[in-house]
């Protein structure tokens, strides 16, 4: 069996910027087989659909998962409420994640607001040669720039106001790095608008690109056909699943006018 | 120990439990959870003669107790069903429903003659799909194109016809007795409410097909009063669907007339619904000591 059903216990959980919840579930089947990119289904109560968060980290040894989300309706808003020692019901893990290469590699990883939270496994990976291009609407919505740091990875801070770091968006950010470093592989993950921008700099500079895109989701596991999204080929365009095909697609693959 | 098998129309379930159609793909995905050999039955993906790509994405929003989809019949078409994914459900020991829709009624002939000599236990008439521009629900509006589809279907294949009724209707029980006097098997009920949510900020409704079709806890007891309805006016097996989400559901549809039941949206909720649902109903009637399951079908005492 591929997936599995855990009531997993909240080991810490703190809020590391208005609106953004840090928590860290004991759940040891998932964090066992979990990789990079994957996500959970978290049943919410009261309402009829699980809500899937992506998995900031994981540590088999603890058999741990970190998932960091922030509050945008009513099932985040449940969530958001919990305490350490309340369970929650997840199925996992989901999804088809990140490709990894040589950790000699040099890997660009671009994260747009809460779309930061599933690349910080890949600075893991990468370490001193990552670099993190993270963009926020402002500085105190900024989170886990500590965390990246810590993986030895360079870190380039952009904020929308300019109230942090580099005042602007992360496709300029990236446009003006790539034209002084080496880059092997590019990873994003973020508002559709910000990935589209970074997928055609990564295209012009003949760069792979991996995305991880969002879409509303049904089953989660690939039934339900809810959560499609366009993608092309030689034989044209194709719905594919993001919650089994993706999230995580090569850039190339997307249907970004769509 | 009660005997949990039914009968629907000629087709031995080993419990009355269904998957639903729509919500558990060809089955595949969820036999990552659980065997499905576990189940009743399982009612297959809604498939055409061709494939179709669906409707462009979002495909789906959460509503009160309930969930709204517009995904528009994506599937492989019905030969890739047939080469591929039936192959690797008959392997699994399960009742297979095949859930045909179809633009014209050439095409549900056309379907169902190609169903004819497959290991296809039953074909689900799916005449009430409400996201697709062509066919679907409005073959299932008026009880002339519900009596003519039934008829030309049966006329092209041996395997039994359960049609499925849509509840956007204003008798229900006059379309069950069009389909039941036109020859049908079985009726399945009820499929999906038309329903719309709007996103307030941006005006804009939430599914990119604008509407899509309400399904969940919230139809709960629409359908079990169109399931007691048709009871009472036709005599061919039902099987109870809309809004099923525990065994006290089920047993519910059940005494309003249901022979059989399927499993929706509730899969979503919790992927293991179809196989708690069966324990509990397994357990609910050894409790009452009755030999057969089938004993609680149409029980209803009326005030």
């Amino acid at each position: 069996m591929r997936y599995t059903q855990e009531t997993a216990k909240i080991m810490s959980k703190c809020e590391i910027a208005p609106g953004v919840f840090d928590i860290t579930v004991l759940s040891p089947v998932i964090a066992k087989s979990a990789r990079a990119g994957q996500f959970v289904n978290v049943l919410c109560n009261g309402l009829t659909l699980r809500r899937p968060i992506s998995l900031c980290g994981f540590n088999r040894e603890q058999g741990t998962l970190r998932l960091v989300f922030e509050v945008r309706g009513k099932g985040t808003d449940w969530l958001s409420g919990l305490k350490t020692g309340d369970r929650l019901d997840i199925i996992g893990p989901l999804g088809h994640g990140f490709t990894l290469y040589d950790k000699n590699k040099k890997a660009v990883i671009v994260g747009g607001g809460i779309g930061l939270p599933p690349l910080v496994v890949l600075a893991n990976h990468y370490g001193e040669n990552a670099t993190v291009i993270s963009g926020f609407r402002t500085s105190s919505a900024a989170i886990l720039q500590s965390d990246l740091a810590n993986t030895g990875a360079t870190t380039i801070l952009c904020t929308d106001d300019g109230s942090a770091g580099f005042h602007g968006f992360t496709t300029q950010a990236l446009d003006d790095y790539l034209i002084n470093n080496a880059c092997d592989v590019i990873y994003t993950c973020g508002p559709k608008i910000m990935m589209r921008g970074i997928a055609r700099l990564a295209q012009e500079n003949g760069i792979v690109c991996q995305v991880s895109l969002e879409e509303r989701m049904g089953c989660g596991v690939g039934a339900c056909l809810c959560c499609v999204c366009a993608t092309k080929d030689s034989k044209g365009k194709h719905f594919k699943r993001v919650c089994v095909n993706g999230p995580v697609f090569m850039a190339t693959e997307v249907e970004w006018n769509d | 120990m009660t005997d949990m098998s039914v009968k629907l129309c000629g087709v031995k379930l080993k419990n009355p439990v269904i998957a639903a159609s729509g919500t558990y793909g060809y089955g595949l995905e969820y036999s990552e959870f659980y065997p499905l050999s576990r189940l009743g039955g399982i009612s297959c993906k809604g498939t055409t003669l061709h494939k179709r790509e669906g409707n462009p994405p979002p495909r789906i929003a959460e509503t009160p107790s309930g969930i709204i989809n517009s995904v528009g019949l994506q599937n492989p078409g019905v030969d890739e069903f047939l080469n591929v994914y039936l192959k690797k459900l008959k392997i699994q020991d399960i009742v297979v429903i095949a859930n045909i829709a179809g633009n014209t009624v050439e095409e549900y002939c056309a379907m169902a003659e190609r169903l004819q000599e497959s290991q296809v236990d039953i074909i689900e008439l799916n005449i009430s799909c409400p996201n697709v521009k062509l066919g679907g629900v409005n073959f299932g509006t008026s009880c002339d194109s519900v009596a003519q589809v039934t008829t030309e279907v049966k006329n092209r294949t041996k395997k039994p016809v359960m049609v499925k009724l849509t509840p956007n209707v204003t008798s229900i029980g006059d379309i069950a007795a069009a389909a039941a006097d036109a020859g049908a098997d079985a009726l399945s009920l009820i499929n999906t409410l038309t329903g719309m949510r709007i996103d307030i900020r941006t005006r804009r409704p939430i599914l990119r097909n604008n509407t899509g079709g309400l399904s969940g806890p919230a139809v709960f007891p629409i359908a079990v009063r169109m399931v007691s309805e048709v009871a009472k006016r036709v005599s061919i097996p039902i099987v109870g669907i809309g809004g099923i989400a525990s065994w006290e559901d089920a047993a519910e549809m059940m005494i309003a007339g249901a022979n059989a039941i399927q499993v929706g949206t509730a899969n979503f909720h919790d992927p293991f619904a179809c196989v708690k649902i069966i324990d509990g109903l397994k357990n609910f009637a050894d409790s009452l000591g009755l030999k057969s399951i089938t004993e609680l079908t149409g029980t209803l005492k009326e005030w």
